[in-house]
C-alpha cells in the first residue's frame, strides 16, 4: 500500500512537472557569454530577458509564459550547434543569435536539417545581429528570419553618404577575418568603386576575430598609410579596443563603422575627440525616435545601466508575438507563415516589412555621428555626455537590394 | 615608412617586455622545479583583477604596490598547500594540478567579476601624452609600462647576479640536485620563487590590465604565447626567456605592418604552387608566427636558443 502511495505521489509530482514545462514558451538564446564576445552577448541577453518581461507582463504568448534560456555558444560555430541542441533538448522550438556571421550560419544550417528530420518538431531561428548577405542569399532558409540590415543595405548606405563628403580620399579598410569581415571588405571596394572612383584605397586589412588585445600595431599602419578614412565592420571588443588604440596614438581620421556603438566604443571615441568624425548605421536612434521608443530607452538604460542597443531586438520579439497571436498557434511553422511579408511597426518609428522571398527585414536606417549633445537630446552613451546624432535617414524602400534566394518551403 | 619602423619597434619591444615578465617567474620556475606551471598566465590575470579592485578603492599606486605582493602571498599559498602535496605523486600530476589550477582560477574570476570587461582606467596621472613624433602621439603609460618593466628587469638581474639567494636560484636552474644535496631548505626556496615568479606576473597584470582588456580570457589569450617564449628562448635560461620575448614581440608587430605574400615574392607562379594559401599577408598570418617558430626551434634546436638542458 505504501509503495503505491508512493507510486501515485510520484506520478502526480511528475506529472505536475510536465504540465509545468509546458506552461513557459522556451526560447534559447544562443550568444557568447565569455571571450572577446560577451560584451555584447551579455547585454544582447539583457535586451531579450526585458522583452520577455514585457511580454509576459501583456498576457505572454497565448497565455503562456516566454522563458528565455541563456546558452554560452563562445562565437564558436560548432559549440553553437551543441548548445542549440541543449536549446531543443530542454523543450525549446525557437532560437535566437546574433553575434557572429560564421556562428549564424552553422545555426541556420543545423535547424534546416533538424527540420528536415524531424518534421512536426520544428524550430524556428530568429537572427537579429549576424549580417552577412549569404544568409538571405545563397544559403537562405525558410527557418532563418533576420531583422539587422544586411552587410549590403549598410554598405550602400555609408557608400551613398561618401558621395556627399569631398574631403574623403584615401580609404583605410580593416574587417575581422571571417566570413562577415571578408563581405564587408568585398562590399567596400565594389561600392567604392563604383560610387567614388575617384577615392583610393589605401590599405585592406584583416585581422583575427576577437582576439586581439593591442591594435597599436594596426593603428601605426594606418597612419604610415595616410589614410583619412577608416571603413571597418568591426564589433564587440574588435571595434572598442580599435578606437582605444586610435585614440592612444592620435589618429585623425574619419571612421565609418558597422558597430561604433558597442560596448567601449563610445568612450573610446570620446577621448580621441573625434567630435562627430565617428560614424555608424544602425536602425535606430534615441535621440530622434519617437516618443514611445524614448520612453522604453529611459526604462532600459534605468534598469540596466546600458544603452538599449538593439531596437532590431525588440522589433523581433513584437513580431514573433504578433505572429503568434495572428497565427493562433504556437508552431514554429505556423509562426514562420505569417511571419513572412509582415508588416509592422518599427520600434524607433515608421513600418518594416519582412521580405518573403529571402525573409530580409526592411526598415528605415540612419546614419549617425557622434559628438557633443546638442540642445535637448536626451541621451548620451557610456556617461560621456557625448551622444549619437542623425546625419542621414533611409527610408526603408530605399534600401531595398535584391536576392539570389531560391527558398525551399516545406 | 620611417614611422612605421619606430612605432612597430616601440610596440613590439613593449608587448616583449611584458612578455618577458611573466616568462621570466614562468622559466624561473621550471627550472627549480621541473614543473611547467599551466597556471602562470592566470596569475597575470589575478594580478590585473587585484589592481583593478585596488585602483577603485585606493587609488592607482597602492595597488601598483600592494597586488603583486598579494598575487605573491596566493603564490605562495598555492606552492605550499597544494603543488607541495602534489609533488610527491610526481611530474605529471603536478603538470595536471597546474592545470587544473588555470581553470578554477579562470572561473573564480567569472564568478567575482563577471564575464565582461571590467573598467580599470589608466590613472589620471599618467593619462597624458609622452611624446609625438612624426604627428603620431605616443601614450605617458606605455612609456611607463615599459619603464616598470626595465625596471624589474635589472632588479631580477640584481638579485640573481650580487645576491646569497641569487646564487642558489642560479645554482637550481642548472643543478637542482646537487643543490638540495648541499643542505639548502628547498621547499622554502621553490615556496619563494614560486611566490616571487607569481608576483612578478601579478605586476605585468597590473600595468597591462588598463592598457589591454582587464576580463576573464586574458589568461588564456596570453598562455600559449608564454610557452612558446620560453621553450623558443630555451627552458630554464633566464638570458633565452629574454631574447625569446623581444623576438616574439618584435615578430609579430612587425609582421602586422608587412602587407607582402607568397604571391608578391614568387610571382603568380606562387598560387598555382599554394593556391590560396600564396595571396595571403604576412599580416594575416602575424598571430601564427610564434608557433611557427616554436615548431621550427623544437625541430632545428630542441634545447631553444639559449637552453642547454633537455628537460
Amino acid at each position: 500500500m505504501r509503495k503505491f502511495t508512493l507510486g501515485v505521489c510520484m506520478a502526480a509530482l511528475l506529472t505536475a512537472g510536465a504540465a509545468n514545462a509546458q506552461e513557459t514558451v522556451k526560447m534559447g538564446y544562443i550568444d557568447p557569454l565569455s571571450g572577446g564576445g560577451a560584451s555584447v552577448g551579455e547585454v544582447g541577453l539583457k535586451h531579450y530577458q526585458w522583452l520577455a518581461d514585457q511580454i509576459n507582463a501583456q498576457g505572454g504568448l497565448m497565455g503562456k509564459k516566454l522563458e528565455i534560456i541563456p546558452l554560452d555558444n563562445k562565437t564558436n560555430p560548432q559549440e553553437a550547434v551543441v548548445q542549440a541542441q541543449k536549446a531543443i533538448d530542454a523543450g525549446a522550438r525557437y532560437i535566437t543569435q546574433g553575434n557572429g556571421s560564421s556562428v549564424a550560419a552553422a545555426l541556420s544550417d543545423f535547424v534546416t536539417k533538424f527540420n528536415d528530420r524531424n518534421p512536426g518538431k520544428e524550430v524556428l531561428y530568429f537572427n537579429y545581429a549576424a549580417v552577412d548577405d549569404s544568409l538571405t542569399n545563397e544559403k537562405c532558409s525558410f527557418w532563418h528570419f533576420r531583422w539587422d540590415a544586411n552587410s549590403s543595405i549598410k554598405m550602400t548606405a555609408i557608400t551613398n553618404y561618401l558621395k556627399s563628403q569631398p574631403n574623403v580620399k584615401k580609404v583605410y579598410l580593416i574587417n575581422q577575418d571571417y566570413s562577415f569581415g571578408q563581405g564587408v571588405r568585398k562590399l567596400a571596394a565594389e561600392m567604392l568603386k563604383a560610387k567614388r572612383p575617384d577615392v583610393q584605397i589605401v590599405g585592406d586589412e584583416l585581422h583575427p576575430l576577437l582576439k586581439i588585445t593591442d591594435f597599436a600595431p594596426y593603428i601605426a599602419k594606418i597612419k604610415a598609410s595616410g589614410a583619412d578614412t577608416v571603413i571597418t565592420g568591426n564589433w564587440g571588443q574588435d571595434i572598442a579596443l580599435l578606437l582605444k588604440a586610435a585614440a592612444d596614438a592620435g589618429l585623425q581620421a574619419n571612421w565609418f563603422t558597422y558597430y561604433a556603438g558597442g560596448a567601449g566604443g563610445p568612450t573610446a571615441i570620446k577621448q580621441t575627440g573625434l567630435q562627430h568624425k565617428v560614424y555608424d548605421i544602425v536602425e535606430g536612434n534615441p535621440n530622434t525616435a519617437i516618443e514611445a521608443a524614448q520612453k522604453q530607452e529611459e526604462e532600459f538604460r534605468a534598469k540596466f545601466g546600458v544603452t538599449l542597443w538593439y531596437p532590431r531586438a525588440v522589433n523581433e520579439m513584437r513580431m514573433f508575438a504578433k505572429a503568434v497571436k495572428e497565427a493562433n498557434s504556437l508552431d514554429p511553422k505556423a509562426v514562420a507563415l505569417k511571419l513572412e511579408g509582415m508588416t509592422a511597426d518599427v520600434f524607433d518609428g515608421g513600418q518594416g516589412t519582412m521580405r518573403k522571398d529571402d525573409h530580409q527585414f526592411f526598415q528605415d536606417m540612419y546614419i549617425r555621428s557622434f559628438g557633443p549633445l546638442d540642445p535637448g537630446a536626451k541621451f548620451d552613451e557610456e556617461k560621456t555626455g557625448w551622444g549619437w546624432k542623425q546625419q542621414g535617414k533611409i527610408a526603408a524602400a530605399d534600401t531595398n537590394v535584391p536576392t539570389t534566394c531560391k527558398m525551399e518551403r516545406p | 615608412m620611417l614611422q612605421l619602423i619606430t612605432f612597430s619597434t616601440l610596440n613590439g619591444v613593449l608587448y616583449g617586455m611584458l612578455l618577458f615578465m611573466m616568462a621570466s617567474g614562468l622559466t624561473l620556475i621550471f627550472s627549480m622545479m621541473g614543473v611547467l606551471n599551466f597556471a602562470h598566465a592566470s596569475f597575470y590575470m589575478i594580478g590585473a583583477y587585484f589592481g583593478f579592485e585596488i585602483s577603485r578603492r585606493i587609488g592607482f599606486w597602492p595597488g601598483f604596490i600592494v597586488a603583486p605582493l598579494l598575487v605573491g602571498v596566493v603564490g605562495a599559498l598555492i606552492e605550499r598547500y597544494g603543488l607541495r602535496r602534489v609533488h610527491k605523486f610526481g611530474h605529471v600530476a603536478e603538470l595536471l594540478f597546474t592545470f587544473g589550477l588555470a581553470f578554477v582560477i579562470e572561473e573564480l574570476v567569472n564568478m567575482i567579476w563577471g564575464k565582461l570587461p571590467v573598467d580599470y582606467r589608466v590613472p589620471p596621472s599618467l593619462d597624458f601624452v609622452a611624446f609625438r613624433l612624426f604627428d603620431t602621439t605616443y601614450p605617458a603609460y606605455r612609456m611607463f609600462m615599459l619603464a616598470t618593466a626595465i625596471a624589474m628587469f635589472a632588479f631580477l638581474i640584481l638579485v640573481l647576479k650580487r645576491t646569497r639567494v641569487g646564487l642558489i636560484i642560479q645554482a637550481s636552474l642548472t643543478h637542482p640536485n646537487m643543490v638540495a644535496m648541499l643542505g639548502h631548505d628547498v621547499p622554502t626556496v621553490f615556496m619563494a620563487v614560486f611566490g616571487v615568479g607569481a608576483a612578478l606576473a601579478g605586476l605585468a597584470g597590473v600595468i597591462a590590465g588598463p592598457a589591454l582588456v582587464t576580463q576573464p580570457a586574458m589568461a588564456a589569450l596570453l598562455g600559449p604565447i608564454l610557452f612558446v617564449v620560453i621553450v623558443v628562448g630555451g627552458l630554464g635560461s633566464l638570458g633565452g626567456a629574454f631574447v625569446a620575448s623581444l623576438l616574439i614581440g618584435l615578430v609579430q608587430t612587425f609582421a602586422v605592418a608587412i602587407n607582402g605574400s607568397l604571391k608578391d615574392v614568387m610571382g603568380p607562379v606562387a598560387t598555382t604552387i599554394f593556391g590560396e594559401l600564396g595571396g595571403v599577408t604576412l599580416a594575416q598570418i602575424a598571430p601564427l608566427l610564434p608557433y611557427l617558430m616554436l615548431v621550427l626551434v623544437l625541430i632545428f634546436k630542441p634545447t631553444g636558443l639559449f637552453g642547454n638542458r633537455e628537460s
